[in-house]
């Protein structure tokens, strides 16, 4: 790891993930470790057996019966509004005749244990009116079947641009989605409380919203429900929306028993019930120059929504912001399509609708590169925005890429991991080898941070300085592993020049912090950090004019200093928790609330344009891989990454989000396979069945490192936002893959490589044209 | 057998456990009746490590026991089954939490924790491996050490450099002596016949036992290391009955080797049973590196593997192909199958009621025949997938390499474990070459219609299955016929613990 600076305070040093010791110790409490009130009751959802159609007649009188059953609803049950939809009011919480998926929660059940609940739920008897289910994108496609209108732009003169172009090349790919797989399922535990109101202890990275989907459904009002949330056992996007209908269930529940219900979903039930990433498929034509530089680029991409629109908008969105990935693009034809199936509502996950969007580019400059037998590298470095603003700056939304530094960042990897020699070393290893073929790729990443959405670009703090000198932190950033409490601390304690251990963050409350964002689009410390600094400063203005009160000198509220915990102004020096107690004595406010809003950003959903994005995050990667081309088996045998972090507040962590974050995108483009059987049943429903990667998956040679790179817009101590970008630096491994496909096939012949590239994916495009 | 409470050592003492129904599982009571809670649920199906602990038990001559530590999958392991062992949770490892144990230590000052729910799990598998290796292990090692625990936050890189970094911190070894003493009072207890919530559960200590009991309860379910049964129970809520538990049946824990033979009882586990056939034949070992995943080893055994006849029981394809036999007990008679004919039809065998599989047997190749073996899984994940393919084979050349014996066998690709007839047909006889090769494969779209299922396409089972047998022949050609290298990805992929700093 290098890191340019030595800072001087906390915030810079690669400080240990604040619960750290409680992790490994076990000590760490998650939402089913807290002890349980004497009454609690414990919640199973009973989910349907078909894909689509109406339930004809369900009879519950056995599951009533179980013993230790103390509460079956349904969909009538529910005495507020029955929908759990972030945006449209399109998702019910329980179904009511209509059934839309396959393991749609059509009732649920509270029992004196989960036991006897899950076991109530298995003797429900369900008769159905089947009917055929749309499964995949052609079929809807085919039926025209949208969660949201297709949206079509044009940049540029299309048409002019192929009818010039010296080159032509269509492709086709199929790209999966992803389940989040966070170690923890999802969880909320609904404890009633006096005067009709409720609390919710839940996983989830969007407290506020799920407090507002509880208390429509309650038919109450957001002042009766709170939700408050420690630490979740990973998120990833998967609990931005989707925690909610959880928690929905377990609240109606409570409210109906007056018992606290904890509603904690079997693994199963989890994957197959809550969305995922969403699956796409591309077709494309692309014009472009003799050296690789596009002209033109005509795209149609199509996105398994599933059954709802959830948050499927805005993720469409991100991809059609992220389809130029760092490369301009002079004349596009755009087609997008969000079709509506019967599977699970596809969500938010790590990157939010940009991988998809940066996997085609690849693949685009990927098969001109074949096709024109040019190094692919080359080609990508021939398409790159300009470094400059210039005449090849605008992105296609409208936005003047101001902050490039994708091509020295490219540069610098290329020649740290000796890019050129391993290439050639490569090909001259591929023409012995008949069985194993080697690939090598350097791809870029070019991420915007912001959420599309502009509103949400805001956050609060609240700070308490209490009279020892302590400080106590509330934001409406949700911890979910990423080490945004970790970073709030470094910030705050650096703002009063405490020691880390003087700084404590509460846990998430929206009873503290009101109407906070969702935790997502990478952008917890860029929004929290400022708010909790701004709280911060709020209250050293306070405490530099009393120290004007006390001192006979006379002090420039400027030049107050607060660090190793003292206070000082020249001559004038006090302990902090000193100065806490005088100032409380002197009647000072010692808490104060921040608040923060992203500046200059702007985006019309409508027209697709504006400025959505305050900076952009870049890094790249280069993949080397192998395959087998008898069983079509892979393995990444080296990858070097190198990211822009900004000034990192802390590079522990954020070297800690680019591998994971790697590994993570490493899982979706290789081994994590969505499979529905035809009647819409998904089978891989659990870790048996569904293959994130494991320890043996780690490449033996993985060097990581930040670029050193101070963010150009003041974000938080110039730090850039890390939580997504590292994601879509698998694709290079993706791409290292299509290159070892390409050297068993014949030169010049096109690699129709699909995603995942299972070893089934993977021996399927090294007999093109064969069943297999 | 006498009824009374399932006592095991935990926390420093003996610890009895009474009212909780055999099936429970010991996560379950971890979690909701003792709360806990450090040790978490996952997946409920052996397959995440979150719930990972560590199981004590004395293995060795008597009186010269020695204390045995093993990660094992808390979430599917029964109540029942802890009787007479040690248990070790995250709790035990650091009484304080100022007061880490070494690879915690290691986890922290690596990083090796992002959202830490997955954690305590990996500080357990650590911990196995920590006690077992007294210095540190080569990568290879350490990642099999975690092929059970998933990680989704970190990548594993900080926790693989923790598994390394805890060796250099100051040895805190378990004092094992309490425990070894614990142990061997709780050996002296008569065997447990358990019963509580209305059900029964019985840990005979002898073969004897176990034979009577199972013709008295033919109907009993019989479980040895729960590794599958436990996921009846966890996943799909059935009701097993009464159970008659193998775990405390020390003659099927006997692994016997001589006269050219290997014979592996039905109680050994995984672990134990893959080093012997390594051991005994050394084709084993790429199978068994990626057969399940360590906890899953430590608790199931190759009996149960063999005897519940999944048609992707990964051990089976490589067991067929060396000729093994099963050898069967009903009361005091046993008889001998070959492991084929064992497999009826789709979980489905040739136990008859009050009968229970005693042992495997391997026979060494006849001596005036070469004999080549290979087996492999293809699966999606390098690590504990159960296979799309699984495959073992072996044929035997005379002086002439003319093949004379051909066993080729197959799981993935029929409702049981099933030899290729046509393809073994297409061979014997003919000389060992590309040719011969050529009409196996082509052959063995004869023997197998194999499904369309999660794990992967008929076409590419069909693809997979000929190909693996030219891989067959390309690593076993006479010198000079094949010069392909390298054939297996696994040489490409060096883990040199250096090359990664």
């Amino acid at each position: 790891m290098s890191h340019a600076e030595t800072p001087a305070g906390l915030v810079g040093r690669p400080l240990p993930h604040e619960s750290a010791r409680l992790h490994v110790s076990g000590r760490a409490s998650y939402i089913d470790d807290l002890p349980e009130p004497a009454g609690t009751l414990h919640a199973a959802p009973g989910l349907s057996g078909i894909a689509r159609g109406r339930i004809r007649r369900l009879d519950l009188s056995a599951v009533r019966a179980h013993p230790g059953v103390r509460c079956v609803i349904t969909a009538a049950d529910i005495p507020g509004e029955n929908n759990c939809g972030p945006i449209l009011h399109d998702d019910p919480i329980i179904a009511g005749d209509e059934i839309q998926f396959h393991g749609q929660v059509i009732f649920a059940v509270a029992a004196d244990t989960r036991d006897a609940a899950r076991q109530a739920v298995r003797l429900a008897k369900v008769e159905y009116d089947v009917a055929t289910p749309i499964l995949d994108m052609d079929a809807a496609i085919a039926a025209e079947s949208w969660v949201l209108p297709p949206f079509a732009m044009q940049r540029g003169e299309v048409d002019a641009a192929f009818a010039g172009a010296p080159h032509r090349l269509a492709g086709r790919a199929v790209l999966g989605g992803q389940e989040h797989f966070y170690l923890e399922g999802q969880i909320s535990f609904a404890q009633p409380r006096d005067d009709d109101s409720l609390h919710l202890l839940c996983s989830t990275q969007h407290p506020t919203e799920m407090q507002q989907l509880v208390a429509h459904a309650l038919g109450w009002r957001s002042h009766q429900v709170s939700v408050e949330c420690r630490r979740m056992g990973g998120g990833f996007g998967g609990k931005e929306s989707q925690s909610a209908q959880w928690a929905c269930l377990a609240a109606i529940l409570a409210v109906n028993t007056g018992k606290p219900v904890k509603m904690r979903l079997d693994r199963d039930d989890d994957m197959v019930a809550t969305g995922k990433r969403h699956g796409f498929q591309y077709a494309w034509e692309s014009a472009f120059d003799d050296r690789g530089r596009l002209l033109g680029l005509k795209l149609e991409m199509a996105s398994n929504c599933g059954f709802s629109a959830d948050l499927s908008g805005p993720v469409n969105d991100r991809t059609i912001c992220h389809i130029d990935n760092a490369y301009y693009l002079d004349a596009l034809a755009l087609k997008s399509l969000r079709c509506k199936t019967n599977t699970v509502s596809n969500t938010a996950f790590r990157g939010f609708g940009g991988p998809q969007g940066m996997f085609v580019i690849e693949n685009v400059l990927d098969d001109i590169a074949r096709h024109l037998g040019c190094d692919p590298l080359a080609v990508r470095r021939a398409n790159f925005y300009d470094v400059e603003p210039g005449a090849r700056s605008t992105t296609p939304y409208g936005m003047v890429v101001t902050d490039n530094v994708a091509p020295a960042l490219v540069a610098e990897l290329a020649a740290d991991c000796d890019y050129a020699a391993r290439r050639a070393a490569i090909a001259e290893f591929n023409a012995t080898s008949p069985v194993l073929k080697r690939g090598i790729a350097l791809t870029p990443v070019k991420f915007g941070i912001s959420f599309n959405a502009t509103h949400y670009n805001q956050a609060g703090a609240l700070v308490h300085v209490y009279t020892d000198g302590t400080v106590l932190v509330s934001h409406g950033g949700t911890e979910m592993g990423q080490g945004l409490y970790t970073k709030i601390r470094q910030i705050v304690a650096d703002e009063f020049g405490l020691p880390f251990a003087d700084v404590r963050l509460a846990s998430t409350d929206t009873s503290r912090v009101a109407n906070t964002s969702a935790t997502a689009a990478s952008s917890g410390t860029d929004l929290n950090g400022k708010a909790a600094q701004n709280a911060c400063r709020n209250i050293k203005a306070r405490l530099a004019a009393f120290i004007g009160e006390l001192s006979t000198l006379t002090v420039d509220p400027e030049k107050v200093e607060f660090s190793g915990g003292q206070v000082r102004a020249g001559a004038f020096a006090m302990p902090f928790g000193e100065l806490a107690m005088a100032a409380y004595r002197a009647r000072i406010q010692l808490w104060d609330a921040g608040f923060y809003k992203t500046p200059k950003i702007h985006f019309d959903p409508v027209s697709k344009l504006g400025r959505p994005f305050f900076y952009f995050a870049y890094g790249a990667a280069c993949c080397e891989v192998a395959i087998d081309t008898l069983t079509g088996e892979s393995r990444v045998l080296r990858a070097d990454l190198l990211h822009d972090a900004g000034r990192s507040i802390n590079p522990a962590l954020d070297i800690g989000q680019v591998e994971g974050g790697f590994i993570q995108g490493m899982g979706w483009l290789t081994s994590e396979e969505l499979w529905w059987r035809p009647d819409g049943k998904l089978m891989s429903h659990a870790p048996s069945t569904y293959k994130i990667p494991t320890a043996s998956d780690l490449p033996a040679i993985f060097n990581v490192r930040l670029y050193a790179n101070a963010n150009a817009e003041d974000s938080i101590h110039r730090s850039k936002a890390v939580g997504e970008p590292p994601f879509m630096l698998a694709l290079a491994v993706f791409q290292a893959l299509r290159d070892a496909v390409g050297a068993a096939l014949p030169a010049g012949r096109p690699v129709r490589l699909d995603a995942p590239a299972t070893p089934e994916a993977i021996l399927r495009a090294l007999n093109p044209g064969e069943a297999a | 057998m006498s009824e009374r409470p399932i006592q095991f050592y935990f926390r420093g003492e003996i610890h009895a456990v009474q009212g909780a129904a055999p099936t429970r599982t010991l996560l379950q009571y971890l979690r909701e009746d003792l709360h806990q809670t450090g040790t978490k649920e996952g997946c409920a199906e052996g397959d995440c490590g979150a719930c990972t602990v560590v199981v004590g038990e004395l293995a060795g001559e008597p009186g010269r026991e020695e204390l045995r530590l093993r990660a094992v999958n808390a979430c599917i392991q029964f109540l029942p089954a802890l009787d007479g062992k040690a248990l070790f949770t995250v709790e035990d490892l650091a009484p304080a939490a100022a007061d880490l144990h070494p690879v915690q230590q290691a986890l922290v000052d690596r990083h090796g924790s992002q959202c830490g729910f997955c954690t305590p799990g990996f500080a357990m598998s650590l911990f196995a491996l920590y006690e077992n290796r007294d210095s540190c292990p080569p990568r290879d090692e350490i990642d099999h050490t975690l092929s059970g625990n998933l990680c989704r936050c970190t990548g594993y890189r900080p926790i693989v450099d923790a598994a390394r970094d805890a060796y250099a911190l100051p040895r805190r070894p378990l004092d094992r002596q309490p425990v070894i003493a614990a142990l061997r009072q709780l050996a002296a207890l008569p065997p447990l016949d358990y019963v509580a919530d209305g059900r029964r559960s019985h840990s005979p200590r002898t073969l004897a036992e176990l034979a009577a009991l199972r013709l008295r309860l033919p109907e009993a379910r019989l479980v040895a290391g729960g590794t599958d049964v436990g996921l009846w129970v966890t996943k799909q809520g059935r009701d097993l009955g009464e159970l008659i538990l193998l775990g405390a049946v020390d003659e099927l824990k006997r692994i016997r080797v001589g006269d050219g033979q290997l014979e592996i009882g039905a109680g050994v586990t995984l672990t134990d049973a893959f080093a012997a056939l390594t051991a005994f034949e050394p084709q084993w070992a790429e199978l068994a590196r990626r057969f399940a995943s360590t906890p899953v080893k430590n608790a199931g055994t190759l009996g149960g593997n063999v005897a519940n006849g999944s048609p992707i029981g990964d051990s089976m394809p490589a067991l067929i192909a060396l000729g093994a036999t099963i050898v069967l007990q009903r009361g005091e008679t046993t008889r001998t199958l070959a492991l084929e004919d064992f497999y009826l039809d789709y979980q489905k065998t040739a136990l008859q009621p009050g009968e229970f599989v005693r042992a495997l047997r391997l026979d060494a190749p006849p001596a005036p025949l070469v004999r080549h073996f290979r087996a492999w899984k293809v699966a999606k994940r390098l690590d504990q997938d159960i296979s799309a393919v699984a495959a073992g084979f072996a044929v035997h050349l005379d002086a002439d390499q003319v093949v004379r014996r051909a066993r080729l066998a197959f799981g993935g690709m029929a409702a049981t474990p099933k030899r290729a007839a046509a393809a073994e047909a297409a061979l014997l006889g003919r000389p060992w070459s590309p040719a011969t090769i050529r009409l196996g494969m082509a052959a063995l779209r004869e023997d197998y219609a194999p499904f369309t299922d999660v794990r992967a396409s008929s076409a590419y089972r069909l693809s997979v299955a000929a190909n693996l047998l030219q891989r067959f022949w390309l690593e076993t050609a006479p010198a000079g016929a094949s010069t392909v290298t390298p054939l297996r990805l696994a040489e490409l992929a060096p883990i040199d613990p250096e090359a990664r700093q």
